[in-house]
């Protein structure tokens, strides 16, 4: 199929560095007001550098013509729908950005006096609290930058917890469901992993885990869940697996990446976890930024509270008829120690507040509610016509916030891959749902449509989606060659990892 | 290479990998099932020569854009030589499973394991199942 | 939609959780809020902040009260760099990921190393991460740190190592600078990496090709912690011997926001690419010939190698590299020099007049280049609050990490510190040590008058 380019594609992918011309910048900087000494007076010559790094040197006009140019080659939650299973693109609202701005938030030094700080201290200590209650566990640390690095801090909490016991375990227990952040985590944590199967309701294979836990016994430190699970599904049985790890003296861990769908519904503390990570950036409306920033802050229970990470943000009884005084905490003895550098991201706990602010406890429940409606409203849609038949559900029983797709068929009947099918999706306007993920099921087909998504936008999915299947009986070739309309057609990624070009050859130096 | 081809001179391990018995060496490498599930290959580090190789255990790793494979040993020796050739182009693991896409050549240590593999016939049948 | 689902509720949906399990009650929470409401309530947390718009900000390690030109926000705003995951459809995300590329041009040049990835989450865990890779390169577990490196990147690593089943050994400073003989005894065979900073944390630029000499004799890393804003008008660690260069990436194009987002930068040399953590965004070419970029490399990543990757990591800090790229592009290549020019001229007016003051007096005398240390002959502590009082953050209290410099004060220069508020600062340095000597006599007179009466 030949087609005339788009405008876009039509446009030379330029970098700034070849839109650079000698002589030319923006910045304008203040006079020094100080004497012009020559720098090898104050800094021995070898230290310093003999010539200006090659940076662009481009004027400010250009230079947001080309960021907002480059710009328009994403596509966006704010532009369309974005139904990545395990990443909840949930729409960002923007009053959050109008908060983090504000100067108090936005210009305040993190060495700053706790004194000095009380606003920024208190916001950190009220989103602690608020955690704790949405996860049922009350000792909070906001320090985890990431998902993965909650991941790391509950596995390293869970290390020194037995460390104190005089317990040596080297034993992570994970499903093979699991995102690959969590073995990726135990490996840094010093532990092996274990897998563990999953039955045919989608849950953990409760033979398998005793058979593992017997295997192993003594040797596991922690399992690794999340619940519902990244196939989409509650594990009915999570009461049952929480006694079964405690009895050996284990921690039970909670992946956050699925909060969505229990929030007021169900709390990971009252399923028995002992320590749990939430993703800000997926259940609590933190832009993705495109690959962050994000935050993952831990809730533990009393066992590992002892250990969290140094310094705690904690709320002390004023004297002397003072308020509350809200305070970092570095007297924490047993504490596993920090994990970065100051207090975590702020900016990111600022916009997590204002957004359980604005939800509230009512709020949170309904968006989760909304989230598994929508979920299951979206599945149900595509168990019917081709899709139905094609993309037949994994596992199949009413999902939660999520669900997955086996594209099996697709491929064995249409010669039609998951991949194929998500690169046609791209003409339609949608991003696809996340691809090849969990490894369990064949060419998967990962959807999390979130709460924000009106019925017409699951609708419009359902029929591109039932679209690309017909054309497909008619014309494989044609999914097999998509996309067509994007700024870029499918890339060699053969040829970029073989032959790594990972930055821009700049000319001489001057 | 296009066709799935299982040469009948060749013994066969289950997780993929094949051997040519040569006197009291051998060559290995990975089977045509194994590099076409891979898709195309992009990154190979041999082992070091010298190394000992066991029996069922990994002693290297093929890596695809999307995918990281252990290459299983389907006999135990001692590494004699690796295809160095395959560092600047690992796609001949594709194109030539078989010839000049071999991994390693050891000593073995152990020539009555080559019992316990599967012939060419052996091995088609267990990828139809 | 319940009728197409095949159920009459919606808390059918919700059955699959047992009984015992689901909350009867709603969250303890308040009720959700207008968006005026919010406002005003996040507003005023925010007054109760004492930001470097209300005060003057001397106060550095680390992070830096730089300016941040406008066009920052208005790019990092724009729906399509804020809202999009991580670039896994390149399709799609060329913006993206042209950006990470352009970022990782930037950072490899600034950093004299060639390969660059897209970011970590910020400075000190930068640093524990080059010691996994390190662990990965050499097979050895063991790091040299010195005392030079930022407290927060030391107590970091100490975390990590648990995991990593990793030592650290601590290598103390001499007259601001790492003390070279004891860091070369420390180093041996069985040493991963050597980890310095330059500057260091008490603002010495350190001669790291120099130090570094005993991590080439033993086949350990180096890794160096820097300052990007530095690096216009230093020798990067790159044309000092390092393999790895790193650091806190704050400075550039990232707000203070009390201590994060910002990112990490993480660059090394060829051999390393493929333990490098972090994504990495590859130049290639579509089907039609078009350039493009995707993420490179991913076989190093957790999602496809799990267990053996080379870091963890999954979401970074993408949104701040491009606030950091598009604040380089506007300073420009001469623009970064002469901003580093004049931090370093600034730095040293500022460090000659704290100098002179009575009751200051440089803690080091190493060269500096935006930042140096001075200690004072009164508490600490008693200073800051009396400049506070007086609209001046005036440093970082060295105390709290160096038991051996507890009358140490470290204080930051940025392009926004101006001539006349350095002199603001001298002077009320020199009023509060005064003030608070007066009190120690009045108290001391007190007690003296106490004895003789009682």
């Amino acid at each position: 199929m030949t087609l005339t380019q788009t405008p876009m594609q039509a446009e030379r992918a330029e970098t700034i560095y070849e839109k650079s011309k000698p002589g030319r910048r923006a910045a304008v900087l203040p006079d020094a007001e100080v004497p012009e000494t020559p720098l090898e007076q104050l800094i021995p010559q070898h230290l310093l550098r003999q010539e200006a790094p090659r940076l662009p040197e481009i004027a400010e006009p250009e230079i947001v013509r080309h960021y907002n140019r480059l710009s328009r080659r994403n596509f966006d939650l704010d532009s369309g729908f974005y139904p990545l299973g395990s990443c909840t693109m949930k729409h960002n609202p923007r009053l959050n950005e109008r908060v983090a701005a504000l100067p108090g938030h936005a210009r305040l030094h993190p060495a700053q006096d706790p004194r000095r700080a009380q606003g920024a201290l208190e916001l950190m200590w009220l989103l602690q609290e608020s955690l704790g209650e949405i996860c049922g566990l009350p000792h909070v640390s906001l320090q985890p930058s990431a998902g993965s690095h909650g991941e790391l801090a509950g596995l390293l909490l869970t290390r020194a917890y037995h460390a104190e016991r005089g317990e040596r375990r080297t034993k992570v227990l994970a499903p093979d469901t699991s995102h690959g952040t969590n073995p990726a985590s135990v490996t840094m944590a010093g532990y092996e992993v274990v897998k563990v199967a999953t039955n045919e309701r989608g849950g953990v294979e409760m033979d398998d885990l005793r058979a593992k836990l017997a295997e192993n016994a003594g040797e596991v430190a922690c399992l690794m869940l999340t619940n519902p699970n990244t196939l989409g599904v509650f594990d009915e049985n999570i009461e049952e697996i929480a006694a079964l790890i405690h009895e050996t003296g284990g921690t039970l861990y909670y992946d956050g990446a699925n909060l969505n769908a229990v929030m007021g519904q169900s709390r990971p503390g009252d399923m028995g976890f002992d320590i749990v990570h939430v993703n800000l950036h997926k259940s609590f409306s933190q832009p993705h930024g495109g690959g962050g920033p994000g935050a993952g802050p831990i809730a533990v229970s009393e066992r590992t509270a002892p250990f969290l990470p140094r310094p705690q943000v904690v709320r002390r009884e004023g004297d002397n008829g003072h308020g509350p005084f809200f305070d970092l905490d570095f007297d924490r003895p047993q504490s596993i120690g920090r994990l970065r550098g100051f207090q975590g991201n702020f900016g990111v706990f600022v916009r997590s507040y204002a957004y359980i602010l604005s939800l509230g406890a009512d709020g949170l429940a309904e968006a989760s509610e909304t989230a598994v409606l929508n979920a299951n409203y979206l599945k149900a849609k595509l168990a019917d016509g081709r899709a139905g038949e094609r993309l037949p559900i994994a596992f199949d029983r009413h999902c939660m916030h999520e669900f997955v797709l086996s594209g099996k068929p697709m491929k064995d009947q249409l010669g039609l891959a998951t991949l194929d099918l998500a690169k046609r999706l791209l003409d339609f306007g949608f991003h696809p749902p996340t691809v090849y993920f969990p490894l369990l099921v064949d060419e998967a087909l990962m959807v999390e449509p979130t709460e924000t998504e009106t019925k017409e936008s699951l609708d419009a999915f359902a029929e591109a989606v039932e679209r690309i299947l017909a054309e497909a009986e008619d014309d494989p070739e044609l999914a097999r060659q998509a996309p067509y309309t994007t700024p870029v057609r499918r890339l060699d990624e053969v040829r970029a990892t073989r032959r790594p070009v990972v930055r821009q050859q700049l000319g001489e130096p001057a | 290479m296009a066709e799935a081809t299982y040469p009948e001179e060749l013994r066969y391990h289950d997780q993929h990998d094949w051997v040519r018995i040569e006197g009291e060496e051998a060559v290995f490498g990975i089977t045509w099932y194994a590099q076409d599930s891979l898709g195309e290959v992009v990154f190979y580090d041999p082992p070091e020569v010298g190394a000992s190789v066991q029996k069922d255990s990994s002693y290297a790793e093929v890596e695809s854009v999307k995918a990281v494979s252990d290459v299983i040993a389907p006999m135990s020796g001692e590494i004699v030589a690796v295809n160095e050739e395959l560092g600047d182009a690992p796609e001949r693991i594709n194109e030539d499973p078989y010839g000049e896409g071999w991994l390693i050549k050891v000593r073995l240590t152990s020539p009555e394991e080559a019992e316990t593999l599967l012939s060419a016939a052996e091995y088609r049948k267990l990828l139809d199942n | 939609m319940l009728a197409a689902i095949g159920v009459d509720t919606v808390a059918e949906l919700f059955d699959q959780i047992p009984e015992p399990l689901r909350l009867d009650r709603p969250l303890e929470l308040p009720e959700g809020l207008s968006e005026a409401e919010v406002y005003e309530r996040l507003a005023a947390l925010a007054a109760r902040n004492a930001d470097a718009e209300s005060e003057v900000c001397f106060v550095g390690a680390g992070m830096y009260d730089h300016y941040v030109p406008a066009i920052v926000d208005a790019i990092t705003s724009r729906s399509e760099f804020l809202t999009p995951y991580t670039p896994y459809q390149p399709e799609i995300s060329q913006g993206g990921l042209q950006v990470m590329f352009e970022f990782q041009t930037a950072m490899s040049e600034l950093t004299g190393l060639p390969v660059s990835n897209a970011g970590l989450y910020e400075g000190p865990s930068s640093v524990a991460s080059a010691a996994y890779l390190a662990i990965g390169a050499t097979g050895r577990r063991r790091f040299v740190v010195s005392r030079g490196v930022h407290p927060h990147s030391r107590e970091t690593l100490a975390t990590y190592s648990v995991g990593y089943g990793a030592e650290v050994v601590e290598v103390g400073l001499e007259d601001g600078l790492t003390d070279a003989a004891a860091l070369a005894a420390a180093v041996d065979g069985e040493t991963a990496a050597v980890i310095l900073q330059s500057p260091n944390f008490l603002g010495a630029v350190e001669d790291v090709g120099a130090l570094g000499a005993a991590a080439k004799e033993h086949g350990a890393l180096l890794v160096v912690a820097c300052d990007p804003m530095t690096l216009g008008v230093l020798e990067p660690p790159g044309a000092q011997g390092a393999d790895i260069a790193l650091g806190e990436g704050q400075p550039l194009g990232n707000r203070l926001d009390f201590g994060g987002p910002s990112f990490g930068f993480f660059c090394a040399t060829e051999e390393q690419i493929r333990r490098m953590p972090g994504r990495i965004a590859g130049e290639t070419e579509d089907v039609d010939g078009r350039r493009g970029f995707v993420l490179a490399l991913q076989t190093r990543e957790q999602h496809i190698r799990r267990e053996k990757a080379t870091n963890n990591i999954c979401t970074a800090q993408a949104l701040n590299a491009l606030g950091a790229m598009v604040h380089l592009a506007w300073l420009g290549r001469h623009g970064f020099r002469e901003l580093g020019e004049l931090l370093v001229r600034r730095t040293a007016y500022a460090r000659e007049r704290l100098a002179a003051v009575e009751g200051v007096e440089l803690l080091h005398a190493a060269p500096v280049a935006r930042e140096f240390a001075v200690r004072l002959a009164a508490p600490v502590d008693r200073v800051l609050d009396r400049c506070a009082e007086r609209g001046i953050a005036a440093g970082y209290p060295l105390g709290r990490e160096y038991a051996e410099y507890e009358d140490g004060l470290l204080v930051a220069i940025t392009e926004r510190r101006t001539r006349a508020q350095i002199d603001d600062l001298a002077e009320a340095l020199g009023a509060a040590i005064a003030a608070e000597r007066v009190e120690l006599v009045n108290q001391g007179l007190t007690n003296s008058t106490e004895e003789a009466l009682g």
